[in-house]
């Protein structure tokens, strides 16, 4: 079996008498796609911040390879290569594409190296003909893009995404799962996913949550299939 | 960077060049030493907050902490070249300090101007008790209110008795701030300038690459108040005396408003919004007719109002709109520039 590149172990999140993350124990392996599904409020991305270090768990434990990350600063966790996309759209507004990318390249590579690798993940996301358009321009798919291409220019071996196919026209995802796609061979994506369509075309293994803790943890055709989840996400009780 | 080698330096050192040898035809190099000193001071503000980002309602205890240092060091070493690397050391490791802590403590915005505001009080409100005769560094009174007058000024390195002052002084601090400013760019050129943009246009992002976003905030604070503290430095040696007067926050305040005036986001902005508005100050000292403060005031309020990317942004789109229609543009850019045009004929 691949090696273990993400583990928790009883992680907790409480914000006062709320439990948003109770207790989830969370395991995967190099080269997986799991997506993280759930009804609102189901703390699926509580456990996302609690994980990258956005927010720091009142409880457990946090494993990335081995070391142990909890309490890490999100900027320690991603160091350590991992890539990560929040919910809202995090992008610097004020400057074009190449800037953009070409940051999250310098990060990991000396000056040259950066160029380079900038003009690659441009050519590969086809962003070439907006390169040197401000992001705050662009359209609300156009950006997805770019934030994912900044995922990629770190050469992430984890890669974490909060709701990449928000908000996006059916191209508009269908590209991002071949660019996602094209991430898991190098990595381990986890995906925090609202969009049953997009999580068919691309999930095997999913993890349901509820109110905090996790549901079940299956093969997407079985958990679809599955009473107790419908229920779930039809709000009545199971 | 291969073109700002071949042709930025070049260019700046051209332009400097022709205006220290024009301004002092139209100015006295008396009061011209004073505005590019302000310069420089505007310019350390302009460094921080249109770069990365930080508002600090305090760059004058930067600016105030430099002249303390150098008064304080001149009299006790009795050398100038000491206390002006002194006047640049001190402000930056306390900036370091204080910026380490505001910036570890993940405070921002707003929370960052009342902290600096406050330092800035807090400074000033000591120095001014200063008066008794037990507050004394080395050989030099702090003095109070009454600040410290006569200490060694500028002087050539190792000849005490050789003043720099007058013409040849006005040269100095205007090849200084032609330094610091090629310094600057070189700095924003480079990859921390340019990680240091991107903390400013977002700074979870910047985190979320892996960058330590608080430790460069923290060194570009201390540059700033480096060149702050430079400037604080060459204005006692301008003044010949230093006071509490330039820790108060209508210094502070008037900072911010040269950088707003000058243009935020840009190098030349504040330098030119604080000697300009310096200058227009001065005239109206020379006058009892309209208040100082109140004019002041209203550029500002028009600025607000009108230009609010300051005058540098504004005086650099038009001529791009008048001249520059043949250039390449980004995208949106072009479009936009050419449907302007059609309708201006």
């Amino acid at each position: 079996m691949a090696e273990v590149v993400l583990e928790t172990v009883g992680l907790t999140m409480r914000f006062g008498g709320v439990v948003a993350s109770d207790n989830v124990d969370f395991k995967l392996r190099a080269g997986e796609l799991r997506c993280l599904i759930g009804p609102n409020g189901a703390g699926k991305s509580t456990f996302f911040k609690c994980v990258t270090g956005l927010l720091t768990p009142t409880g457990g434990q946090v494993f990335m390879r081995g070391h142990e990350t909890t309490g890490w600063n999100p900027h320690q966790v991603a160091a350590l290569g991992v890539g990560i996309k929040t919910q809202v759209p995090n992008l610097m507004d004020g400057l074009d594409v190449f800037e953009n990318i070409w940051m999250a390249a310098r990060r990991f590579l000396p000056m040259q190296d950066a160029m380079r690798k900038t003009t690659e993940v441009i050519e590969r996301l086809a962003l070439g003909p907006i390169a040197r358009t401000e992001l705050g321009r662009l359209a609300h798919g156009e950006r997805q893009r770019v934030e994912l291409g900044l995922v990629v220019a770190g050469d992430p071996w984890l890669v974490l995404l909060d709701e990449p196919a928000a908000g996006m026209s059916a191209d508009d995802v269908e590209r991002m799962s071949d660019i996602i796609r094209e991430m898991t061979r190098t990595a381990a994506v986890v995906i925090v996913e609202h969009d049953m369509q997009f999580i068919r075309s691309i999930a095997n293994t999913v993890t349901v949550f509820h109110q905090g803790a996790v549901l079940m943890e299956d093969h997407v055709d079985r958990v679809m299939a599955d009473l107790t989840v419908r229920n779930v996400y039809l709000g009545k009780k199971a | 960077m291969a073109s700002f080698w071949a042709k930025e330096v070049p260019a700046t050192i051209l332009v400097a060049a022709l205006l220290m040898w024009v301004m002092p035809m139209m100015i006295g190099t008396y009061t011209l030493t004073v505005l590019v000193i302000y310069g420089m001071l505007g310019f350390s503000l302009g460094l921080i907050w249109g770069f990365g980002g930080i508002l600090c309602f305090g760059q004058a205890a930067f600016f105030g902490l430099g002249a303390y240092t150098y008064a304080i060091a001149a009299i006790n070493i009795g050398d100038s070249t000491i206390p002006m690397l002194l006047a640049v050391l001190v402000p930056a490791v306390f900036a370091a300090l204080l910026g380490a802590m505001m910036f570890y403590g993940r405070l921002t915005d707003v929370y960052l101007g009342v902290i600096t505001l406050v330092v800035t009080l807090i400074l000033f409100k000591f120095i001014n008790s200063t008066a008794g005769p037990e507050y004394v560094i080395g050989k030099a009174r702090l003095g109070g209110f009454n600040g410290i007058p006569g200490f060694q000024t500028l002087n050539v390195p190792g000849q005490p008795n050789d003043y720099i002052y007058g013409d040849p002084y006005y040269y100095f601090c205007a090849i200084l701030l032609l330094i610091v400013y090629l310094l600057v760019s070189w700095l924003l050129k480079s990859s921390f300038g340019r990680v240091a943009v991107g903390i400013r246009e977002n700074e979870v992002r910047v985190a979320l690459m892996g960058y330590d976003v608080r430790a460069r905030k923290t060194v570009l604070f201390a540059a700033g108040a480096a060149i702050a503290g430079l400037a604080g430095a060459l204005f006692a040696n301008w003044g010949e005396i230093v006071t509490p007067n330039l820790f108060s926050l209508g210094q502070s305040a008037e900072i911010i408003i040269w950088c707003i005036v000058g243009g935020l986001g840009t190098r030349i902005g504040p330098i030119v919004g604080a000697a300009g508005l310096a200058y227009l100050k001065f005239l109206l000292g020379q006058q009892s007719m309209i208040d100082n403060t109140l004019l002041t005031g209203i550029i500002l309020v028009l600025f607000v109002l009108f230009l609010p990317k300051g005058l540098v942004p504004a005086i650099a789109s038009l001529w791009r709109i008048s001249f520059g229609r043949r250039r390449k543009l980004p995208r949106h850019g072009a479009r936009r520039i050419r449907n302007g045009g059609v309708g201006n004929g």
